[in-house]
Order: C-alpha cells, then sequence, then structure tokens
C-alpha cells in the first residue's frame, strides 16, 4: 500500500501545478456556470498543453496514460479553482463511447476536434417520458434510404444550445422487447428539424434544454454500433460517466471545502466568527472527513481498476455519496451568512457564489443517474440484494 | 498511488478469516462470553494457536495488525488481543525479551492509561496519578482496563513514565472485573499497592510513546470496526434475501434494501480512511493525527449505523438476546466510546484545518 506519486506522476503534477499557477489566475468568486466563450477558449488552451485526453489512446490524440494521471490532473485543476474542460460530455461520455464502439472514420472525423474543445458534445437521453428509465425511450428513428429519420423528444440535455453534436438514444424496432429495439446515433446538431429550447433550473440558469426533432435526417453510417445495440452503447457511455466522474466530483468537492474554510475564518454579517462556534467546527469536520473518505475510496477504486481492468465495487458509491455531501456543505457554507444567505445577485455576499452553488446542487441527486437508481445498483449489483422491479 | 494489499497480507486475512470462522464461528460466541463468573470466557487455549498463526509476531506492521484486526472484529474474537497488539506493544517494541515473549505466545498485555476525575484520551495519560517509587513499587488506581482481567502483564502509565507490571504480584495488583454491556470485551479496575514493576519508557519520552500507542489504537480499533461492520451488512443482506413477506424476499423492497445501501456505504468510506491513515502513521505523515481521528470516528459510527440497520431489517429476531447483532453492536458501541467519540475527534480535525 502506497499513496506517493511515483516518479513520473510526480513530475507531471508538479508541471501541471507550475503550468496552472503561470496560466490560471482566479477571478472573483461569482454565481452561476462559466460563459461559454471564456470557457471554450480555456479548453482550447488546456488542448494545446497537453492536458486533454490524458488516457485516450495516442492514436486518437490523448496521451496513453494511465487513469491516475487523469485522477491528479483533477486534484490540481480543482486546487487552483480552474474550471474543467468545457467538453465534459464529449471527454467522458460521447468520446469513449466512440472509442469503444465507432468506425475509424467515426474517430478521425470526431475524435480530434473534440478534444481540441471544437466540437461540443450533447447528450440526448432522457425524455419527459423516460428518465431513470431509459430503456423507455421514444424518440424514432425510421431508415429511409440511407438516412434515419429522427422525431421526438428529448430533455435535461445539458449544453445542447452550444452543442455541435449529440449523442442520441433512439428506438428503431419498437416490436422489440423493450431493451433491443434502441439504437445509438451521432447526430449533427446543426440539422434541419432540430430545436433547442432551454429549461430554466431553480438556480437561475438554463445549462440544460428540451431538443425537439422533426424529421431529422440523419446519414445510416452515423450509427454506433448496429441497429438494436443502442441499450448496450448507452451501458458504455454510462459507465464511463459514473467512472471518471467520481475524481472529478471529489477535486470539486475539496475546492468547496477549501471555500467554506476560508469563508468560515472571516467575519460574517453580523461580526461574529463562524470558526469559532463549536458547533460550525464540528460540522466542517464532518465534512472533511467525508471528502478525504470519498477521495481514498475513489483511489481504492482505481487502484482495482489498474490492477484488475474493472473498477472495484465501492466506486458505485462515489457519485451518491458526493451528491449528498455537496448538498450538505453548500447548505453549510449559506448558513453562514445567516439573513444575508437570501440575497442574490452581484449584491449578494461573494456575488451570490454560495446561494448558487447551494440552489445547483439540488440536481446533483438527481443527474447522472438520481440517488434512488444508485441505491438500487448497489443493491442489486454490489449486494447482491434481490432486484426490486 | 496504491491502495493493493500484498501477497503475504492477502494470506493472513484469509488464513485468519478461516480459522476465526472454524474455531469462533459467531453463533457460538455468545455462548462462550455469556457467564456471570468473572471467567474469561475467551478459549484461553486459542492463544497459542494465535501464536502459531503469526499474528503475534514481531515482523508485523501495522498494516497486517489492521488485516487481522479487520477479521477479528469480523469475528468478535473475544481474546485479548486488542490488549496485547492493540494497545501495550508500542511501549516494548525496543525491549526484545519481551517481544519474543508475545510473539511465543507466552506474554498477553494490556494498557492501564485511565483514572477517574482525569481526561480518557491516551496522549493525555502523561498526566497520571499513578505513582512510581524509586524501587519501581507502583501506586495508585487505574479504570476501565481492556482485557485486564486475561492479561499476563499490564503496561502502566505512571508519574514517571511506561512501567511494567506482572499480574503474579499477588495482591499488589487487585484486579476488579466490571459488568460491561459488550460481553466480548471485559474491562476491569486495576489497584496498583506497592506493586513491583519494571521500566518500559521513561517519562521524558512518555509523550511521544503515548501519542504514538493512540495513532495505533485509533487504527486498529477502526479496523476492528470496519469488520464489525462488514459483519453485519453481510448479516442483513443475508436476512433480506431470503426471508420472505408478501410474496417477495424483503430486500426486493427499496425502504429495506436502501438502509443497507447507506450502511455499506459509510463502511466504505470508513474503510478507505482506516488504510490511510495506517500508511500515514507508518510514513509519520504530517496529516495522521487527523487521519487517525477521521479513521476512527467514522469506522465506529460506521459500525454502529450498520448494525442499527442489520437490527432493523432484521425486525424482532434482530431485537432478540439470541441474535448474533447485538453482540456486534455493542462491540460497535464500545468501539465509538473508546479512545474518545466522535465529536472529541472532530474537535481534533476542526483544529487541524481552520
Amino acid at each position: 500500500m502506497d499513496f506517493h506519486d511515483s516518479p513520473d506522476e510526480a513530475a507531471f503534477r508538479v508541471e501541471l501545478r507550475d503550468w496552472l499557477r503561470d496560466n490560471w489566475s482566479e477571478p472573483e468568486p461569482s454565481a452561476g456556470p462559466p460563459e461559454v466563450e471564456f470557457h471554450q477558449e480555456w479548453s482550447r488552451k488546456l488542448h494545446q498543453a497537453g492536458y486533454v485526453g490524458l488516457t485516450w489512446p495516442t492514436e486518437y490524440g490523448g496521451r496513453g496514460l494511465s487513469p491516475t494521471y487523469q485522477a491528479i490532473y483533477y486534484e490540481e485543476t480543482a486546487r487552483s479553482g480552474a474550471p474543467g474542460h468545457i467538453g465534459v460530455i464529449g471527454l467522458n461520455m460521447a468520446g469513449p463511447t466512440i472509442v469503444a464502439w465507432g468506425t475509424e472514420e467515426q474517430k478521425s472525423r470526431l475524435l480530434p476536434p473534440l478534444l481540441a474543445g471544437d466540437e461540443i458534445w450533447c447528450q440526448g437521453f432522457s425524455e419527459p417520458g423516460s428518465g431513470s428509465d431509459l430503456a423507455g425511450a421514444r424518440t424514432r428513428a425510421v431508415l429511409d434510404g440511407d438516412h434515419w429519420v429522427v422525431n421526438g423528444q428529448k430533455v435535461w440535455s445539458s449544453h445542447a444550445h452550444v452543442a455541435d453534436w449529440c449523442i442520441l438514444v433512439v428506438r428503431t424496432d419498437p416490436d422489440a422487447p423493450k431493451h433491443k429495439g434502441l439504437s445509438y446515433l451521432l447526430v449533427d446538431m446543426h440539422s434541419p428539424g432540430i430545436e433547442v429550447r432551454p429549461l430554466r433550473q431553480l438556480s437561475g440558469g438554463a445549462e440544460f434544454n428540451e431538443i425537439f426533432f422533426t424529421d431529422v435526417r440523419v446519414p445510416a453510417e452515423s450509427i454506433l454500433g448496429k441497429p438494436g445495440d443502442g441499450w448496450k452503447v448507452a451501458m458504455t457511455t454510462l459507465l464511463h460517466e459514473r467512472g471518471t466522474l467520481s475524481f472529478a466530483l471529489a477535486a470539486a468537492l475539496q475546492r468547496n471545502l477549501d471555500l467554506l474554510v476560508d469563508l468560515a475564518g472571516k467575519p460574517g454579517p453580523d461580526g461574529r466568527v463562524p470558526a469559532d462556534d463549536p458547533l460550525v467546527r464540528d460540522a466542517i469536520a464532518r465534512e472533511w472527513i467525508e471528502l478525504q473518505g470519498l477521495r481514498f475510496t475513489n483511489y481504492r477504486m482505481l487502484s482495482t481498476l489498474l490492477r484488475t481492468g474493472t473498477p472495484g465495487p465501492e466506486g458505485s458509491i462515489g457519485k451518491l455519496v458526493w451528491s449528498e455531501a455537496n448538498q450538505r456543505l453548500t447548505k453549510l457554507a449559506l448558513s453562514l451568512q445567516g439573513m444575508c444567505g437570501t440575497l442574490t445577485g452581484d449584491d449578494a455576499p461573494l456575488r451570490g457564489f454560495w446561494q448558487y452553488q447551494q440552489l445547483r446542487s439540488r440536481g446533483n441527486t438527481i443527474e447522472a443517474g438520481t440517488s434512488e437508481i444508485l441505491r438500487n445498483i448497489t443493491a442489486e449489483r454490489v449486494l447482491g440484494l434481490p432486484r426490486s422491479r | 498511488m496504491d491502495f493493493a494489499f500484498s501477497e503475504e497480507q492477502e494470506l493472513l486475512r484469509g488464513s485468519a478469516r478461516e480459522f476465526l470462522a472454524e474455531r469462533y464461528p459467531l453463533e457460538r460466541v455468545g455462548e462462550l462470553v455469556d457467564n456471570a463468573t468473572g471467567e474469561p470466557g475467551w478459549l484461553a487455549g486459542c492463544w497459542k494457536q494465535l501464536a502459531d498463526l503469526g499474528w503475534l509476531d514481531a515482523e508485523l506492521d501495522l498494516l497486517d495488525h489492521v488485516v487481522v484486526f479487520e477479521e477479528t472484529g469480523y469475528g468478535l474474537l473475544p481474546a485479548p488481543l486488542f490488549g496485547t497488539l492493540g494497545l501495550a506493544l508500542p511501549a516494548i517494541e525496543h525491549d526484545t525479551a519481551l517481544r519474543d515473549e508475545v510473539a511465543a505466545g507466552d506474554l498477553r498485555l494490556t494498557l492501564a492509561w485511565a483514572e477517574t476525575g482525569r481526561s480518557h484520551a491516551l496522549r493525555d495519560a502523561t498526566a497520571s496519578c499513578v505513582s512510581v517509587s524509586e524501587d519501581g513499587a507502583v501506586d495508585g488506581n487505574a479504570v476501565l482496563v481492556p482485557d485486564a482481567a486475561a492479561a499476563d502483564a499490564i503496561v502502566v502509565a505512571t508519574t514517571g513514565g511506561l512501567r511494567l507490571v506482572r499480574a503474579t504480584a499477588g495482591d499488589a495488583v487487585t484486579i476488579t472485573p466490571r459488568d460491561t454491556t459488550d460481553h466480548t470485551r471485559r474491562m476491569a479496575d486495576v489497584a496498583f499497592t506497592g506493586a513491583p514493576s519494571t521500566p518500559l519508557v521513561d517519562a521524558s519520552e512518555t509523550p511521544a510513546v503515548l501519542e504514538r500507542i493512540e495513532r495505533r489504537a485509533l487504527v486498529l480499533a477502526a479496523a476492528e470496526a470496519i469488520g464489525v461492520a462488514r459483519r453485519a451488512v453481510d448479516v442483513a443482506v443475508q436476512h433480506a434475501s431470503t426471508r420472505e413477506q408478501f410474496g417477495r424476499p424483503i430486500g426486493s423492497y427499496q425502504a429495506v434494501s436502501h438502509q443497507i445501501v447507506d450502511a455499506y456505504a459509510g463502511m466504505e468510506l470508513a474503510r478507505s480512511l482506516t488504510y490511510w491513515a495506517a500508511w500515514t502513521v507508518t510514513e509519520s505523515h504530517g496529516l495522521s493525527d487527523a487521519a487517525c481521528s477521521a479513521a476512527k470516528s467514522s469506522a465506529a459510527e460506521a459500525a454502529v449505523l450498520a448494525c442499527e440497520r442489520a437490527i432493523q431489517v432484521c425486525g424482532g429476531i434482530g431485537f432478540t438476546w439470541e441474535h448474533v447483532l447485538h453482540r456486534l453492536y455493542k462491540r460497535a458501541l464500545w468501539l465509538e466510546a473508546f479512545a474518545g467519540h466522535g465529536r472529541e475527534h472532530r474537535a481534533r480535525i476542526a483544529d487541524a484545518v481552520l
């Protein structure tokens, strides 16, 4: 058992830390996600510096490094406060799925601009009638000559309003059993017939969207796998979403904890310093413990992955635990502002940073797998309990 | 960064699990420890077997002990292993003769550090009121000494450093067993009246040794708690998978399965912290104190939660004396109380972080 970086890992860490120090300057905290243009520019910089696609095969523009380097990347970027790459859906979901299932033409066309941040991806999985129940998807694709014709509606699609491509789960065979009648298409978001409508979140922003497909023509070769493989391909996507995600989440939680400690050490609006209050100290210590537990559980899962090729079972709880921890932590931070916690906008403490974080956190237990579904998955696949449905 | 255990450690784990399952099946531990006569109730004859298994070897390091303690927690081994390896060991580490005695299975130990009216934190035992005269006679009263009745010798914190008192000292050492909720971990008050002792650690070096004792004890208590938690989860899963009501196994109801998942999640986080903490101790890492506090507090709380959830899932029978769960639960409660409750450890962490 060893928690030291290897010499190569240590060198990478130092190089990245130095690069971040030289290239990223911390703006004042503010509410909301980074501005798209700014975020895209930053992503291009990351790519040019060689920090994108660290674990991707070199033949597709990656560096072929072990996942440990990705974990180091997440830790160091969180430490510096820098945002991640704008293309999280591309990098962590669409990209690995294309690497696993794509033809050479698809890979060479789509992967380079994805890594560079020049093309942005969105996900077309959830529908109004099927969220957790992905296999219930009803968006139809019918083969017409050498095109699929797509009709239907997707929902909760982050970045669809700026996306160039969409990984789309469609029903191609309504007569087949539910899980077998699905296909997985790669759809150009600039195609005629696609309409994107932003959905406003309770945190104020509109990061996600509805996508309406009306007779959208998608080239037949824009499919991953064969017709009917949709469920299997989607499972590849979800496996990756829930795998690499844990490190990014723990890093983000570390960042929030650092900011919370900072906040607690300064006088609040009532003049008292929250860190003098034993109850606040106890609550912050709890979050510190939870964060370290998450970090090291991620490493344990990674260790098993590196040794056996499959992530360890304890990895199933990463997103579940993170989401509830982030909700608690952001609420604790906001509570330190007393009544000023109910202000918003530039006039609010820290320009409304914690207000946004706390409200936005209510989505954490819903997106990327609801806590209820994740508990079911752990119960059934890790603990071997009988299926609940 | 690598979380893997070595091949030797995996072998140690496997042989420990087998030995305990065969020699101390959990269903039999209850009848073994439940008696009012004050007998140790722990199959004294098996101590030599633990020595044969290599558990008492000087070559084992803290991480090896973590592996063993996870299994002894899982099996609720009612032997004075906690006292010997979990508490006393750092005080005798420098003494080859004593270490050889321990390794041969000839010396069972424990630590007397708590006194009435003083902090019971291990590292605070430097403020002991137990005195030692120039010719090594120990006088004073220690309370709540785990495994005292089963020990051959007691490491005592005194005003003159750490001393070793042999139990053969007759009337000079009076061991009064206390009635304990956890019958698998007996405690006793120990009165020393001019008890002969041999020196172990000077007064000047005692603070550092007590800190080392505390760190190791927290890690090993955490390891034991992980084992207890895992047993509780296993019992809950087993029951929920087989017990049927309304035509289905009750584990198929999410109100039941989700409780078990939450216990599992808490346990896994605490497990990671325990392994990390053990590593920080062996590396003398700057975060070691915080890591040990995090490990022990989270592991003990995870064990308590897992047992409570398991009792709930098992329903009425989970609440009976005859079922094994209350044994695990009472051990979990002991581990939570040992060397500081969660809030004391969180206060220490807050001091480090804020």
